[in-house]
């Protein structure tokens, strides 16, 4: 079957941007979060580069609370297609026992992420780094720029940000500064699955439906594997629509056990994938997380 | 989905209060563009409004900033879906002071929908939203009056209106204009057609959208294959690989065909093809591909591929209109780096021929200096010469931006004559 038009649209439009990006910058690397935006992002590199390999790095920012079949995936598969990873986590704070119950979801997300994301951004002097943030996710992010300036503390300034215009993307910038890249912006979380089916993608097991043991907490389902305390364990069949750390990511239920399945939920879907996502909810908003840098 | 399915970018510009915000809200909900508990967490935060307590515009404002002035600052692009199509809408603020954002949302829009507000009738900003929209190639335009609720689904005021704009497009060519009355806050005439207007039997807003059809000129005119990167590959399955890589700009590259290099002016053979990591035959419009050669040739990043004959022209001197989105005006004299096809240049702006009154659309003149939301024509000169097409022909190879040397901003964009 040949490809649908308007994804074809969109993988020409990031292709583009990735080889810009290339063009462009000293020292680029591409965010890579063993999620499904990520593992798009990575086909389209392979693609942009062909028959050449990916010209950059890959960087996990990790919070050792990642599921195990995250980080299962992510050696296997970034061994398989022979990209260079750098894995980058705030051992300080790790060591230090940094968890959402204790902190809070914000501390704990500004510590383990944020911070450790702009820690390695100046470890490695990269001036560009690559992202999976689509504009469709959340509404701060619907004004984010594909090429989006930050000054020399890795900050994100919304009331000022370059005009963008056509496909010419500005990426002159001072010393210490840098620009992050959103090469999926244009896509919605339909047209990632509908890639991902169309160009047969690989992804990690935890988006298929399967019986989880997990804890029901309102509406999210929480993998019991990460809790310590003595709730109500039951077996649901269930799956993730977006995934990050165990204590803050719920399941859904679901049946579907396959692409397929995954597309005709992900096309009735009424909620949106970042519910059962607990970093988006409360009083510090994305926007806020955005404007210390992070993703 | 089906395959035929495509994309339609569009722009929407009103002025402050014309209920643009609530349009897109009304088309997201409407169409399922947005979920229930991005809605349910709205109604937490608006105070009042008719749609089950909800206030569209705190939907599409999605900085604090402008939740709290109840103003939209910057260009958002909001996404939804038909059976049909994909739609990217550029969200573009409605403020005096905002024209760029206005310039920066129509420079990636297929459409625009101008709204109108019934009670006010076409105003002073709705003539600059349509300057706007023809100073950047669009060809297609939706007037959607609205808050025809307000003005009891009146056809006569819908009538008036529309023959009041028809009135002010006489010196700025559009290939198509439609009109439709609606009510964005009750959802008359958006997706649903509602009954209060039984007297307007065109189609909705929504059909309109996605029935628009699209320029296609650019498959078929002459190539235009800028070359974004030089890529070398020398392993175990390619030795002595040099592709080039970039986006086709206008017209179909097949394996065989005659191009020429430009600025350099040497010609050679395409010899092989690849697209999304496979060997084609051919390379449409819009195709980030690679192309290898039959001669080995020094090429680098900004060169122009092109069909011999009907070639673009070559000049290391342009007249441009440009848009100053700087709050630091221009400086006559002054250099800037100047930002086309995958090429960067230095860059002079030797004249300002003239600047646009945004109140009355005329040419007057500019006292050698252009400030933030100015438009106006310029002359400006280039350390290299460039390859390049006048916009009217090409909106990809005719548009540039300026970068200033100092704050590395983007301060300006422009359109070459």
């Amino acid at each position: 079957m040949s490809k649908s038009k308007y994804l074809k649209e969109l993988e020409n439009e990031s292709i583009f941007i990735l080889r810009e990006v290339v063009a462009e910058f000293n020292n680029p690397v591409m965010l890579y979060s063993v999620g499904k935006d990520s593992s798009v992002m990575l086909h389209l590199a392979q693609k942009a580069f062909y028959p050449g390999k990916i010209p950059f790095s890959l960087l996990h920012v990790d919070t050792g609370y990642k599921f195990r079949e995250m980080y299962e995936f992510r050696d296997t598969f970034t061994k398989k297609i022979g990209a260079k990873l750098i894995v980058h986590r705030n051992e300080e704070a790790i060591a230090q026992g940094a968890h959402p119950s204790r902190l809070g979801v914000a501390r704990c997300c500004g510590a383990l992420k944020t911070e450790a994301l702009l820690d390695a951004l100046k470890k490695y002097k990269f001036d560009a780094a690559i992202g999976g943030a689509r504009r469709d996710e959340e509404k701060s992010r619907a004004k984010e720029r594909v090429f989006s300036f930050r000054d020399s503390f890795g900050q994100w300034d919304p009331k000022s940000q370059r005009p963008e215009l056509w496909s010419i993307y500005n990426s002159c910038i001072h010393e210490n500064e840098s620009v992050r890249i959103f090469p999926l912006s244009s896509w919605t979380e339909v047209d990632i699955w509908n890639y991902i089916k169309e160009e047969k993608i690989k992804i990690v097991s935890l988006y298929f439906s399967k019986k989880r043991k997990v804890v029901q907490k309102e509406k999210t389902l929480i993998p019991a594997e990460n809790l310590d305390s003595n709730e109500k364990v039951e077996e649901i069949q269930s799956r993730f629509r977006s995934l990050g750390c165990m204590p803050c990511t719920g399941a859904v239920k679901s049946n579907a056990n396959s692409i397929d399945m995954i597309v005709k939920e992900a096309i009735s879907a009424t909620r949106s994938e970042r519910e059962n996502r607990i970093i988006d909810h409360g009083s510090n908003t994305m926007e806020d997380k955005k404007k210390e840098g992070y993703f | 989905m089906p395959d035929s399915i495509d994309i339609l970018r569009f722009a929407t510009a009103g002025s402050v209060d014309d209920g643009k915000s609530t349009l897109i809200g009304r088309l997201l909900v409407d169409s399922k563009g947005v979920f229930d508990d991005q809605l349910e967490a709205l109604e937490g935060t608006s105070s009042s409004g008719e749609n089950k307590g909800i206030d569209f515009a705190l939907l599409t404002d999605g900085l604090r900033a402008e939740r709290e002035q109840k103003i939209t600052i910057d260009v958002a692009y909001r996404y939804f879906s038909t059976p049909n199509r994909k739609f990217i809408i550029a969200d573009t603020p409605g403020h005096v002071q905002y024209t760029r954002n206005m310039f920066t949302g129509a420079s990636n829009s297929d459409l625009a929908i101008i709204l109108i507000d019934s009670r006010k009738g076409v105003l002073q900003q709705s003539k600059r939203h349509l300057y706007i929209s023809w100073l950047l190639g669009i060809k297609y335009i939706i007037v959607a009056i609205n808050k025809m609720d307000l003005v009891d689904y009146d056809q006569k005021t819908f009538d008036f209106i529309s023959r009041d704009f028809m009135s002010i497009t006489s010196n700025l060519f559009i290939e198509k204009i439609d009109f439709v009355p609606i009510s964005a806050l009750k959802g008359d005439m958006v997706v649903q057609r509602g009954n209060k207007m039984p007297w307007y039997d065109g189609p909705t807003l929504i059909e309109i959208l996605e029935s628009a059809k699209l320029n296609i000129i650019d498959y078929e005119g002459s190539i235009r294959f800028p070359v974004q990167l030089v890529n070398r590959v020398d392993n175990n399955k390619r030795k002595d690989f040099r592709g080039y890589m970039g986006r086709s700009l206008s017209g179909k590259i097949s394996v065989g065909n005659e191009i020429k290099i430009l600025p350099t002016n040497k010609t050679s053979k395409v010899r092989e093809l690849i697209l999304s990591s496979k060997k084609v035959k051919e390379i449409n419009f819009y195709d980030s591909g690679t192309i290898l050669l039959e001669d080995e040739i020094d090429i680098s990043r900004g060169d122009m591929f092109s069909s011999i004959g009907n070639e673009p022209q070559i000049s290391n001197s342009v007249t441009a209109n440009i848009c100053w989105m700087d709050e630091k005006q221009l400086g006559i004299k002054k250099k800037y780096l100047f930002k086309h096809c995958n090429k960067i240049s230095k860059a002079i702006i030797k004249k300002i021929i003239y600047k646009v009154d945004m109140e009355t659309l005329n040419q007057i003149p500019a006292d050698n200096t252009l400030d933030m939301n100015d438009i106006g024509q310029v002359d400006i000169v280039l350390q290299n010469k460039i390859v390049f097409d006048s916009y009217s022909e090409n909106k990809n190879t005719g548009s540039f931006i300026l970068i200033n040397t100092d704050s590395n901003n983007t301060v300006a964009a422009g359109t070459i004559l």
